[in-house]
């Protein structure tokens, strides 16, 4: 990872600072609206599936704009995916292994 | 980045010792991964000839349980993790930049790295034998035989910390060679255009990069468990030692498409070169090399059939490897096709190709035996296991390697082996192989248990069992056959033209053995089997399509060899015979990690030349 | 680079699991319920992420060459990641410390399993007691667990953190660091940001899951 690799071609439109600052704050408020609904009582059923949607899109917020894979070959997004997906298929199938879900 | 800290001259020794300890010389480096991988592998070979000879005859006595349990985990842990991966490492050290079209690999830094990185710990792991004796729990190290109250010796933690070293070196080689095949690949060359063999190393080093951080991971909760108390895998606080066999799974079974499909590859280019046919069915190939390297993630608990997970998971677990076999079998009828009315040059190399494919076809027919669990209930932890095992690692990865080091020959050396004695060598060793291993089957099938350090004469197993020892013998003896064959070869072989099998792929198309940086002009690719259009004058029907990348610039700049990649690794060894020990000797293991991160700075701060 | 953090997902992946996979096995507490504080994670959780967009500040700022702004944000997001580091380090602590009062009057049913434990010893005619009970790895399978996952976490940032301030100094010598090297800085800012990613789930799974009933 340093100077040897004459690699890679990823000069598209990166985004402004501004840009940068719209999604630091959306990245804060999605993680407050968690914290809120952690602490309310009437969703208490739906709170599992409410913070996996949250922290997904968190996830997917930075991936796509900080660490730019929206702008990039889809090479690289290939790779990150197939770690990705294989990680939490065998995180889910070990959990079911173990009888997580029953 | 003019002025260098820990400004020492760059090596500049064109020859003798610092010139192998220094280069970054992808073909350098593929030589040494193939030499001592090699010693390696008859090292791990002598380990089984004892284990054979012990099993000669029954109530033997020659070595003691103690030391059997040894050889044997010494033994897979060799054959695996300094054998046959290496060996593959070599061939892609070797040819891939060769058959890319590539001057070198994407960081030859980082891959001196992997290569003094996988010596270390090597020697880290067969130092065991001297410092209070080696790991003895199996390969696959299950929970509990590998906790401090069943092992307090230290082999445990050899082999804990001497995989994780091997470990890094396999992840740095991996991330390599997957950056230089995307990346490096010459104008022209399309994925679809590239070469079976790069088109494999490619899928094994995706492999590598995502099974490997899982073992990572299972050690370090074992180094845990071991070292600090931890209850990763202790059943009094609730551990469960069956998330160990899963994690280790989880890891081994992609691990074992990381061994087999380099071979795979190796035998897809020898067999279109000798039949003068391309290969049959190419995109099918590829495909179904993509398939087996997905679908191998799912399906590592039918290592587990008898733990008892249930009836579900067994069912899924033994549809999915069965499912498996299709594309496998895919491939085999696909180089059937290849020879299929080809006009065959019955060479070495090709004799080895086609072994592959009979006894690789023999271990997949007894895998998908296993795969059925209820059969596999009847032979879990049988000498038929260790008959399957053996015909798709020796007979599938060993033969096609073997095949593939006499395929290379030619061109890492510039001399041609002794051909004659190199069918001999085939001969030997298929029968060897087959007196070995195929009477393992009906010993397995007797209800022979493997990982037992003798048996008595009334249980009938001692006439298959002599048999088999006779095989081992016969099969040693074609490896002096080979070794031989090498050396001699080596030193007084006939000199070897540029392309001596009329190849089809671009690493012939160079002087044998090639100039250091390889290709004078990076050459256009315009079609599959690049070399051989061009020789055919096929080269102007087609336009060069996207894809690679290659250089533009006319002269030609090699990287300058450099300490620090070996700096790096002995500081990873120091510190890893340091967590070997722990206690007071984390210092050492401090000092380790420091000479590490000296030599990780001053890589990072080196120029890869020198300003003129 | 990317298949790197492909390759750390693993890594991640398989901690995540071990700890999925024995959440509710331990034997004995503390639990997850017992030693968590939701809102001091919400403010790490919250440096860290700000640290990120800091990240991307500086590269922007590095490929405009304003030298200037690029420092400034460069050493915000490594001290971020310091304070980060600091905040995992009085948890430690803190888990390692825990303390319970239990009222010994109290009806069992209104107290953890935790609590339960401790009011086991109470006196007879003993109005409360208060018991240190330390999370430690050794403790029971949450420990093992969560110190291992959070504190390769930890280790990850700690090697971003010195990434960043080698970087930090030596953009100070001429030439070292430039935007026409914007890819070494583009480097360590996707590991930035993917340690940062990986907190993200670790803070949804491990704490707010962790102290819900019934997960």
């Amino acid at each position: 990872m340093t100077q040897e690799s004459q690699v890679i071609q990823h000069e598209s439109a990166h985004p402004t600072p501004g840009t940068y600052f719209k999604v630091a704050m959306a990245l804060s408020a999605i993680t407050a609206i968690e914290v809120a609904v952690f602490y309310l009582e009437f969703v208490r059923h739906a709170i599992i599936p409410i913070l996996v949607l949250l922290s997904g899109a968190k996830f997917i917020l930075v991936c796509m704009y900080y660490m730019h894979l929206k702008f990039d070959d889809r090479i690289f997004s290939t790779m990150f995916v197939a770690g990705l997906v294989t990680a939490s298929g065998v995180v889910m199938a070990l959990m079911a292994l173990f009888r997580f879900f029953a | 980045m003019t002025t260098v800290p820990f400004a020492i001259p760059r090596p500049t020794h064109p020859t003798g010792v610092w010139s192998w300890i220094t280069t970054i010389d992808h073909k350098k480096i593929g030589v040494l991964y193939g030499v001592t991988a090699f010693v390696l592998f008859i090292i791990g070979g002598l380990e089984a000839l004892l284990m054979r000879i012990q099993l000669a005859g029954p109530n033997q006595d020659i070595v003691s349980p103690e030391v059997f349990n040894q050889l044997f985990t010494m033994h897979g842990t060799t054959m695996i993790f300094l054998a046959v991966m290496p060996l593959s490492a070599a061939f892609f050290n070797f040819v891939i930049p060769l058959q890319i079209g590539a001057r070198d690999v994407a960081f030859p830094r980082l891959n001196a790295f992997s290569y003094w990185t996988f010596l270390g710990g090597a020697i880290l792991l067969n130092s065991s034998w001297f410092l209070g004796g080696a790991t003895n729990a199996g390969w696959f190290g299950y929970a509990p035989l590998t906790s401090t109250a069943q092992n307090p010796g230290n082999g445990i933690d050899f082999w804990i910390i001497s995989l994780q070293v091997l470990g890094v070196a396999s992840l740095a080689a991996a991330f390599n060679f997957i950056v230089t095949i995307v990346n490096m690949r010459a104008p022209g060359m399309s994925f679809m255009r590239m070469p079976l063999f790069t088109w494999m190393t490619f899928i094994t080093a995706i492999l590598l990069v995502l099974a490997f951080p899982v073992i990572t991971v299972a050690l370090i909760e074992l180094y845990f468990d071991r070292t600090f108390g931890m209850n990763f895998f202790n059943v009094a606080t609730g551990g469960d030692p069956v998330l160990w066999q899963h994690l280790f799974w989880v890891f081994g079974h992609p691990e074992v498409y990381i061994l087999i499909l380099p071979a795979m590859g190796i035998v897809s280019e020898i067999l279109p070169t000798f039949a003068k046919k391309p290969l049959f069915g190419y995109s099918t190939v590829v495909l179904a090399g993509a398939i087996i390297a997905f679908m191998g993630w799912m399906v590592w608990s039918h290592h587990m059939f008898t733990v008892g997970l249930g009836p579900i998971p067994t069912a899924v677990f033994t549809l999915t490897t069965m499912a498996i076999a299709v594309p496998t079998g895919i491939k085999i009828f696909n180089w059937m096709a290849t020879i299929w009315g080809g006009s065959m040059e019955y060479k070495a190399p090709l004799l080895f190709a086609l072994g592959f494919i009979a006894l690789f076809t023999i271990g997949g027919i007894s895998g998908i035996m296993h795969a059925m669990a209820s059969s596999d209930a009847q032979q879990q932890d049988t000498y038929f296991i260790v008959a399957h095992i053996h015909y798709v690692l020796f007979g599938g990865a060993i033969v096609a390697v073997v095949g593939g080091i006499y395929y290379w020959f030619p061109k890492i050396t510039g001399r041609m082996y002794n051909e004659a004695i190199g069918k001999l060598n085939f001969w030997v060793m298929f029968v060897g192989m087959n007196l070995v291993f195929f009477p393992m089957h009906f010993l397995g099938l007797d209800g022979m248990p493997r990982r037992i350090y003798t048996y008595d004469a009334n249980m009938g197993w001692s006439l298959w069992n002599g048999v088999s020892t006779l095989g081992a013998l016969v099969l040693g003896l074609s490896f002096l056959i080979f070794i031989y064959n090498i050396v001699t070869s080596w030193r007084n072989g006939e000199a070897a033209d540029g392309d001596p099998w009329d190849g089809r792929t671009l690493e012939w198309s160079m002087s044998s053995p090639p100039p250091e940086y390889n290709f004078a002009e990076i050459p256009t690719v315009y079609d599959r089997d690049a070399w051989w259009a061009e020789k055919r004058g096929q080269v102007h029907h087609g336009v060069p399509v996207g894809g690679g990348s290659g250089e533009e610039e006319h002269s030609i700049h090699m990287p300058q060899p450099s300490y620090w990649p070996i700096v790096v690794s002995i500081g990873l060894v120091i510190a890893g015979f340091g967590l070997v020990y722990h206690g007071t000797y984390f210092a050492v293991a401090a000092f380790g990690v420091l000479i590490g991160m000296i030599g990780v700075y001053a890589w990072s701060f080196e120029p890869v030349n020198d300003p003129e | 680079m990317w298949a790197f953090l492909g390759s750390d997902c693993m890594f991640f992946g398989s901690l995540i699991a071990t700890y999925l996979v024995y959440k509710n096995r331990s034997l004995s507490g503390p639990l997850p319920v017992d030693v968590f504080s939701i809102p001091t994670t919400s403010v790490s959780t919250f440096v860290l992420l700000m640290s990120s967009m800091s990240m991307v500040l500086a590269y922007a700022a590095l490929r405009r060459n304003r030298m200037k702004t690029f420092r400034i944000w460069l050493a915000s997001t490594a001290l971020m990641g310091m304070t980060f580091l600091a905040f995992q380090v009085f948890e430690f602590h803190a888990f390692a410390n825990h303390e319970v009062v239990v009222d010994c009057t109290a009806p069992i049913g209104e107290l953890t399993a935790l609590e339960q434990s401790v009011a086991a010893d109470c006196e007879p005619g003993q109005h409360e007691i208060e018991k240190q009970v330390g999370l430690t790895p050794r403790t029971n399978l949450f420990g093992s667990t969560f110190f291992t996952l959070t504190g390769f976490h930890g280790a990850h940032v700690t090697l971003g953190v010195v990434w960043l301030l080698s970087m930090f100094f030596l953009s100070f010598k001429k030439g070292a660091v430039t935007p026409e090297k914007e890819l070494n800085l583009d480097l360590a800012a996707l590991y930035w940001h993917f340690v940062d990613i990986v907190w993200i789930i670790i803070f949804t799974v491990v704490y707010l899951f962790g102290v819900f009933p019934g997960f």
